[in-house]
């Protein structure tokens, strides 16, 4: 078996540090993450399915000062990992691959992320009528 | 100029079968999930989120179950795709690789039929 022979690349610590480094890491991270809200979600609508008093249960948990911060943890890393998932849509199409345009996306990215959240979160969170 | 046959030059090399249905699917639900995702968050924002029977009454009115299951769908095979791959580069030793593989995709599956199930139950009892 040649597997010795197999061509690796180069490691990662050769390469000097460069902003969409960590912007790469974090779609993976953010995108771990999310499948941990994905329990959340489920949990949310089986406590829907189960009647009133578990769903005053669930949004108890959900609505509790912790909750509300775990939820905007995961509504931030839902914003980013939707963006820079177009962007990686946009690569995979071909466009944007260049250096200079993908450092220009990468900066874009994070401000429609960001702003994205924020809008999210306000709308969420302010207060209303019912509001969680 | 080698004396090797090709047959002999990919043996040993692993699999080249299924890496492109992998990414196919991955970029699929990527795209399904762009429009679900933002009518569902849409959805929320409006939604009496502490008031149960407004609750109920959103998830069971008109197409609703069916763009939720949809939504569930999709992103429990994104999800386990995605975390498929992150296991798959950082978990070196086999048994333990096999061991997270299998729990992943045994989670995903038991959080859809959870999620499917929790709509069927709302929205036939709405219909009730």
């Amino acid at each position: 078996m040649p597997r010795q022979d197999r061509p690796l690349s180069p490691h990662l610590s050769i390469y000097r540090f460069m902003y969409t480094m960590a912007l790469s890491i974090l779609h993976r991270i953010t995108g771990v993450w999310l499948a941990l809200g994905l329990c959340a979600l489920v949990y949310w609508l089986m406590g829907a399915a189960g009647g009133e008093a578990q769903y005053a249960r669930a949004t108890a948990l959900l609505g509790s000062g912790p909750g509300r911060a775990v939820l905007l943890t995961w509504l931030a890393a839902y914003c980013y990992h939707f963006v820079n998932g177009l962007r990686h849509l946009a690569w995979d199409a071909g466009f944007g691959l260049e250096r200079r345009a993908a450092r220009l996306s990468a900066r874009l990215a994070l401000a429609l992320a960001l702003a994205g959240f924020l809008l999210a979160a306000y709308l969420l969170l302010c207060p209303r009528a019912g509001a969680l | 100029m080698s004396l090797r046959s090709p047959l002999g030059m990919v043996l040993g090399r692993g699999n080249a079968g299924d890496g492109v249905a992998h990414w196919w699917a991955q970029r699929l639900s990527a795209v399904a999930l762009v429009p679900l995702t933002v009518w569902f968050l849409a959805a929320l924002v409006r939604l009496p989120l502490a008031d149960h029977a407004a609750v109920t009454i959103w998830i069971a009115a008109g197409w609703n179950p069916v763009w939720l299951a949809l939504l569930l769908a999709a992103l429990c095979w994104h999800s386990r795709l995605g975390v498929q791959v992150v296991i798959e580069d950082y978990v070196h030793s086999r048994s333990l690789k096999l061991a997270a593989l299998l729990l992943n995709s045994g989670a995903h599956m038991l959080l859809l039929a959870a999620g499917v199930y929790a709509l069927l139950r709302v929205a036939v009892r709405s219909a009730a």
